[in-house]
């Protein structure tokens, strides 16, 4: 009981981290990582869930989870790579030409 | 055999042909087509009426072309109908129509438009075919409206100048006052007798039973359609101006044969105004006032076609006393020899403008009766036919409206004789004028305009012999004898019976009288007029200012009607209302836009705050309410 309630409470602080990361960090690559960090603790907390129940549906789309999000950044990096090649800066401040 | 469907479709076909291949095929093409199928015309209707004159005199000839619209039972069928009224106004139509399209080869030799203006005098001869033809008034209203656009179409025939296209606009717009009044006249008759053929209509106002409709009113309505298409006050003020138009087209169209539409429908429909007295005294007050105001307008025109486009007013108000009182017979009388002498001179004066080389101001005239003599003799005799001098045809149609307009017990009276008898005097007055003015006064031309006098082409002169001849000898065809068994004459008071030949003597004075002044005040030239016209100069500018009457309707009804329109309709209606309304919304919503923007700023950070206060917010929602 004791650790469900630990790993829950890691699960919370790493999406924490992620999400004040997203919304603080100007650096492109670094607010990917932590929109990654903010999937793993959800990941965990999906794992934490299926294991106090002792469902097996939980692991198994804990995999297409991770699928999701290679898929994902795999698309994430070469726009950032791109951009980084335009402006030479990561900064996404500088990226606001689609504003309306 | 359809004579009659033939009679009204021959026209219709010069139109087509001539207004699709006339401009391709040349001019002798045009010419053939154009007058000959009119004066096959003519021949069909004289077969027509000797087929009637066997039938007996009061027989009619009636030949169903189509049917046009069937409700249940009911329906309106294209139908022509041909009596002996009928064949008056038919023979006038295509005759007079033939005469005047042979001497328009002639004036409009030299015309780039040619061939449609040859289009269009033969889509109005269709159309007043139609209306003088067509058994059901809805028919008659189809003509009707169909001769108005001929009308338009020829008055602003040149109208690359403005001042004639607007001619044409106005002549088109002022009838269709008068069609207002037509068409209710026309929708309350069927309404309360279920028909609009016109032989059924005088024979339900003549039957046992009167109908549920007032007579008056219907009369009254159908006469404001005929005030606008026959040019009477109020609704005369586009007959002037509509000479703007070649001048075979005021000869046929604004004097023969259009303008006489309205005589026509009165009398067609004498069913009516026999049992509507107050409108007969309308249509008779009406009449002698035209008549009467239209003369003095004449009396100080300078423009020949306004001369006689104001005489051709005061002729119909004339036509109208007479049919006012009860005559109908004579009024038709005097549309067919109205015809002849006016046709006769606005050609006379067409060919004096193209002798003159467009010149229409009779005070730089003068003098030409040596230089045209054709011309001066027919317009002669016209104007001694207008004028009423025995025994040309005006005589006797003319003494026959004011003897009636005195006699009849259909409410003639002493008042509409005087005016109608001033009338007379004036026109005799006005023409002659005219006539010394313009050929017999020593010359007023330009050295230049002298040098190009020359007679017109015998296609011109020829007709205006034989219209002149029919002005002489027309009277003596006793035509509201030919027409009594259909339109009956009005009783005449029996204290005036014996004295008819009395004010026949009056009648020619009254003319003689006219002739004599006009000799003695223009044989010197302009100084004895013009002397005149200096002494009484409120009159005179009263005159020429033709009472006023353009600045009155354009006081009275324009400038409202403009500021309505300005003020009202556009300003407040248009554009603050709808236009306000729909620039607000715009507005707002642009404002609106404006603001929620701001937060597109771009920036993926405040991008990111602001879905996490959204999901906050949605869960602190959840967690408050679920």
């Amino acid at each position: 009981m004791a650790d469900t309630q630990l790993l829950l409470g890691l699960s919370f602080a790493l999406f924490a981290l992620g999400l004040v990361g997203v919304m603080v960090r100007r650096n492109a690559l670094v607010m990917l990582m932590c929109m990654e960090l903010m999937l793993n603790a959800v990941i965990l907390a999906l794992v934490t869930f299926s294991l106090e129940t002792a469902t097996l549906s939980g692991a198994v789309l804990v995999f297409l989870i991770f699928v999701v999000a290679a898929a994902e950044i795999a698309i994430a990096i070469p726009i950032v790579l791109q951009l980084s090649r335009q402006r030479s800066s990561l900064d996404v401040e500088g990226y606001d030409r689609l504003k309306g | 055999m359809n004579l009659l469907t033939v009679i009204v479709l021959l026209p219709l076909a010069g139109f087509l042909l001539n207004g699709l291949l006339g401009g391709r095929l040349g001019r002798t093409f045009v010419s053939v087509v154009g007058c000959g199928l009119p004066i096959l015309a003519f021949l069909a209707t004289i077969k027509a009426v000797t087929i009637l004159q066997t039938a007996g005199p009061d027989a009619a000839l009636l030949e169903v072309a189509y049917r046009w619209a069937s409700f249940g039972d009911q329906g309106f069928d294209v139908a022509f109908y041909f009596d002996r009224l009928t064949a008056v106004m038919t023979l006038i139509i295509t005759g007079v129509g033939s005469l005047i399209h042979v001497y328009s080869t002639g004036y409009m030799k030299d015309d780039p438009g040619y061939a449609r203006y040859f289009a269009y005098l033969n889509l109005f001869l269709f159309f007043m075919l139609t209306l003088v033809l067509g058994r059901s008034l809805l028919v008659c209203f189809v003509g009707w409206e169909g001769v108005g656009l001929a009308s338009y179409l020829l008055i602003g025939f040149w109208f690359e100048d403005p001042a004639k296209a607007a001619a044409g606009k106005k002549a088109f717009i002022t009838n269709r006052v008068g069609d207002a009044g037509f068409l209710l006249g026309l929708f309350l008759l069927y309404w309360a007798l279920g028909t609009l053929n016109m032989d059924e209509i005088n024979a339900a106002f003549a039957g046992p039973v009167a109908p549920a409709v007032s007579a008056s009113l219907v009369g009254l309505l159908l006469f404001i359609g005929a005030t606008g298409k026959s040019a009477q006050i109020p609704l005369h003020v586009w007959l002037p101006d509509a000479m703007a138009g070649p001048t075979p087209v005021s000869a046929l169209i604004h004097a023969a044969t259009m303008v006489t539409a309205g005589v026509y429908l009165v009398a067609r429909l004498h069913g009516i105004y026999e049992h509507a007295p107050e409108a007969s005294q309308i249509v008779a007050v009406i009449g002698v006032l035209t008549a009467f105001f239209a003369a003095t307008i004449a009396l100080v025109q300078t423009d020949i076609k306004k001369v006689l486009a104001y005489s051709t007013v005061s002729q119909l108000g004339l036509m109208f006393l007479a049919l006012g009182v009860g005559a109908y017979g004579v009024a038709v009388f005097h549309v067919y020899t109205h015809a002849f002498f006016k046709a006769c001179l606005f050609l006379g004066a067409g060919s004096v403008i193209h002798a003159l080389g467009g010149e229409q101001d009779i005070r730089r005239m003068g003098g030409l009766w040596r230089r045209i003599p054709i011309t001066f003799g027919t317009f002669a005799v016209a104007t001694a036919a207008i004028a009423g001098i025995p025994p040309l045809a005006g005589f006797f149609s003319k003494d026959e409206i004011l003897w009636f307009a005195l006699a009849s017990e259909h409410g003639g009276s002493p008042f509409l004789w005087v005016l109608g008898s001033t009338a007379s005097l004036l026109t005799s007055f006005y023409m002659f004028r005219l006539l010394w003015l313009t050929f017999l006064t020593p010359s007023r031309m330009s050295h230049d305009t002298e040098h190009h006098v020359h007679e017109s082409p015998f296609s011109m002169t020829g007709v205006l012999v034989v219209l002149a001849l029919l002005s002489a000898i027309g009277g003596f065809f006793q035509l509201p004898h030919f027409l009594e068994p259909l339109l009956p004459m009005p009783a005449v008071s029996e204290s005036l019976e014996h004295y008819e030949h009395s004010f026949v003597f009056v009648a020619v004075a009254v003319a003689f009288l006219g002739l004599a002044t006009a000799a003695f005040m223009y044989r010197g030239g302009l100084a004895r007029g013009e002397a005149l016209a200096a002494r009484f100069p409120r009159l005179h500018r009263l005159l020429d200012g033709k009472y006023y009457v353009d600045e009155l309707y354009q006081a009275v009804l324009y400038r409202p009607l403009h500021w309505l329109s300005d003020r009202v309709f556009l300003g407040l209606g248009d554009r603050l209302l709808i236009d306000g309304s729909l620039h607000g919304l715009a507005a707002i919503t642009r404002r609106a836009s404006g603001r929620l923007s701001r937060i597109e700023n771009g920036q993926l950070q405040w991008y990111v705050a602001m879905a996490v206060i959204g999901v906050v917010g949605c869960l602190v929602w959840v967690w408050r309410n679920g």
